[in-house]
């Protein structure tokens, strides 16, 4: 088990600078989720990690050791890949021995190792089989065994469920969660599915466009974004993003939805963004603004309901099975302390309660 | 609509057929008529009926092109020619596949700097004529001291078969997955090990499209094999011509067209047990 120190790193494709001085501090033992678009450069970070790029400046440490210019194999890494990435001649069995073998690990040690791994991944009836004779989420057990048998210091995983069905995913996902738990080692996993990122994190870094945007627990990350971009990034449905003005006297908010913040936070006139999360959204009789229902989408264990306040589309979550029809007019409330809220202009989350 | 369409499609149907058997028989009737006349005598041949099938098939004609055929002043058949191809043949197959598919992973899995440019320099040279290279190749050959040898001629065919070689399993390797290659850095495989335990035991197909046509084109070559290989290592297709053009006497027709078919033989029998292969080597570049 060994944690990850990244300094100044920064890489370069062409003039096309992917990574920007970047620093990270994977904690021994985390399990750390790169989240964000594709293209915003979380896998290029991990490849740099793993030693499959070459790194423009900066440095990367893992396990204490520095590792910038170290050989993949050389880094104490196992590494499971979107494509699974199975050697397509070799048997399961070779498959998961071939990083050993390339070391020369003693025949009992390999025997051992990958027994071990088989048999936490329910592996064992299919040793002797092609990976063409696998289903994908075999493949990807194959794969994570793979990487496991080499009993490395981190693990780094590239989307590693991207390529299966809705339900093997969700399957496969507890188990690495399971994995995780059982074996407590340092675990760096990129994804551009929030779901995954909320279930599996133990801290979540968000990315865009080669710099970090917000590091800190799922629920951290959830709950106070540090933008508009973390912010719209996360949750689903998304949050509600409502425009507000400041008006003079520096408390009350003109828009669509006119709240008061407390004193002193914000100057007059001063353009904000206000992030209301549908959870947050409670419709009930006495609530203090309408808005006209759109659409209502039955998700069996909770609805959500679509309207329009005033220009703008607004979403809320309820939990029960009452009834809404199509252009009705409710009225709701919001649970004003969960609120976030964000100057226009810099789009950074301000401080106001 | 079914039925609408059926007399057009019958229509359609019956004339490509038409015109596959028509462009059949255009391409086998030669054949046939190789075939027919290395069977008769040269009393049946006088007879001008170069249609008709032999009326007491015979092998002397066969026996005397393999072991008794005079080319100049040797009269020993063109055996001995068809053991100098398979000696240029083997050696001029193996080393430039292998040697093409070392170049198509390390340019596409490794891309060294400058690997493009030299990949496209090699490119160029695969469409300069061979005759433009041919003195330059004699000169070089005969400063290395090789020039009419076994080594002189399938160093030859190694340098003419490389920018197809390196393209065919480049091509084929970079449709590889990347990840596969990332795989194997992080479990430690080096530049010859990846080689040799994971890229080549996926390069089935490619190897045999490449061996297919490395042998084709070694076996069939005439020009090459006349020009570098010396008079000890004359292929086959080279004795032939001596065959053919020793005229001593009448012109043995039958004789003649043995030697032919024996000579192309080899290329004949790899695409008909290959054929099978060929195909799959396509098809398995394209799907995965």
């Amino acid at each position: 088990m060994s944690g990850v120190n990244i300094q100044g790193l920064s890489i370069k494709f062409g003039h096309n600078e992917v990574i920007k001085n970047l620093d990270l501090q994977v904690i021994e033992g985390e399990f750390l989720v790169l989240l964000g678009p594709s293209g915003c450069g979380k896998s290029t970070l991990l490849h740099s990690i793993a030693g499959l790029i070459d790194v423009s400046a900066g440095r990367i440490h893992i396990g204490g050791q520095d590792m910038t210019d170290a050989e993949p194999a050389a880094r104490g890494i196992g590494m499971v890949f979107q494509s699974y990435a199975l050697y397509p001649t070799m048997t399961v069995e070779k498959n998961m021995s071939f990083g050993l073998r390339v070391a020369g690990t003693p025949k009992a040690e390999i025997a051992r190792r990958v027994a071990k791994a088989a048999e936490m991944l329910q592996l064992n009836a299919l040793l002797d089989r092609k990976p063409a004779q696998l289903s994908g989420g075999q493949r990807q057990r194959v794969a994570i065994g793979r990487a496991l048998v080499r009993e490395a210091g981190v693990f780094l995983f590239d989307e590693p469920l991207s390529n299966l069905d809705a339900k093997l995913r969700a399957e496969l996902r507890r188990e690495l969660k399971l994995l995780h738990q059982t074996l407590g080692s340092t675990m760096v996993y990129v994804t551009h599915d929030q779901v995954e990122a909320m279930t599996l994190a133990s801290r979540i870094v968000v990315m865009k466009s080669g710099v970090i945007q917000q590091i800190g627990t799922p629920a951290e990350v959830y709950e106070r974004p540090v933008n508009l971009f973390v912010a719209g990034f996360l949750g689903a449905p998304a949050i509600n993003l409502v425009p507000a003005t400041v008006g003079a006297d520096g408390q009350s908010l003109d828009g669509p939805l006119p709240l008061r913040l407390a004193a002193g936070r914000v100057a007059p006139g001063q353009r904000l963004v206000l992030g209301v999360r549908p959870e947050h959204v409670r419709l009930q009789a006495d609530g203090r603004w309408r808005a006209t229902v759109q659409l209502v989408e039955p998700m069996g264990n909770h609805q959500v309901v679509w309207m329009t306040l005033g220009e703008q589309g607004f979403s809320a979550l309820v939990h029960d099975g009452r009834r809404i029809a199509a252009g009705e007019e409710l009225a709701f409330d919001v649970d004003e302390p969960l609120l976030s809220v964000f100057d226009a202009a810099s789009e950074q989350r301000l401080p106001v309660s | 609509m079914a039925r609408k369409r059926k007399p057009a499609a019958l229509w359609a149907r019956l004339g490509i057929y038409t015109f596959l058997l028509c462009a059949a028989a255009f391409f086998l009737l030669p054949l046939y008529v190789m075939l027919t006349t290395s069977f008769k005598s040269m009393d049946e041949i006088r007879l001008g009926q170069i249609f008709a099938l032999p009326a007491a098939p015979t092998l002397d004609a066969w026996r005397a092109a393999w072991s008794e055929a005079c080319t100049g002043v040797s009269c020993e058949g063109i055996r001995g020619g068809f053991w100098n191809s398979v000696a240029i043949a083997v050696p001029s197959i193996v080393l430039p596949i292998l040697l093409g598919a070392l170049n198509g992973y390390a340019l596409s899995w490794w891309k060294p700097k400058g690997g493009e440019w030299l990949f496209g320099i090699l490119m160029v040279g695969a469409f300069i004529p061979i005759q433009v290279m041919i003195y330059p190749l004699v000169k070089l050959e005969a400063a290395l001291g090789i020039y009419s040898s076994l080594p002189g001629i399938v160093l030859v065919h190694l340098v003419f078969a490389m920018p197809i070689m390196t393209l065919l399993f480049r091509n084929y390797y970079a449709g590889l997955p990347a990840e596969l290659f990332k795989a194997a850095r992080v479990d430690g495989g080096g530049f010859w090990r990846i080689f040799i335990q994971l890229v080549l035991p996926m390069s089935t197909p490619m190897l045999i499209v490449a061996a297919i046509m490395q042998i084709t084109g070694v076996w069939n070559d005439y020009i090459l094999g006349l020009t570098f290989a010396g008079r000890e290592n004359q292929p086959m297709t080279v004795q032939l011509n001596n065959v053919i053009n020793t005229t001593t006497g009448e012109r043995l027709y039958n004789l003649n067209m043995a030697a032919t078919i024996l000579t192309s033989a080899v290329p004949l029998l790899v695409y008909l047990i290959s054929g099978r292969w060929f195909v799959r080597g396509i098809a398995a570049g394209a799907v995965k």
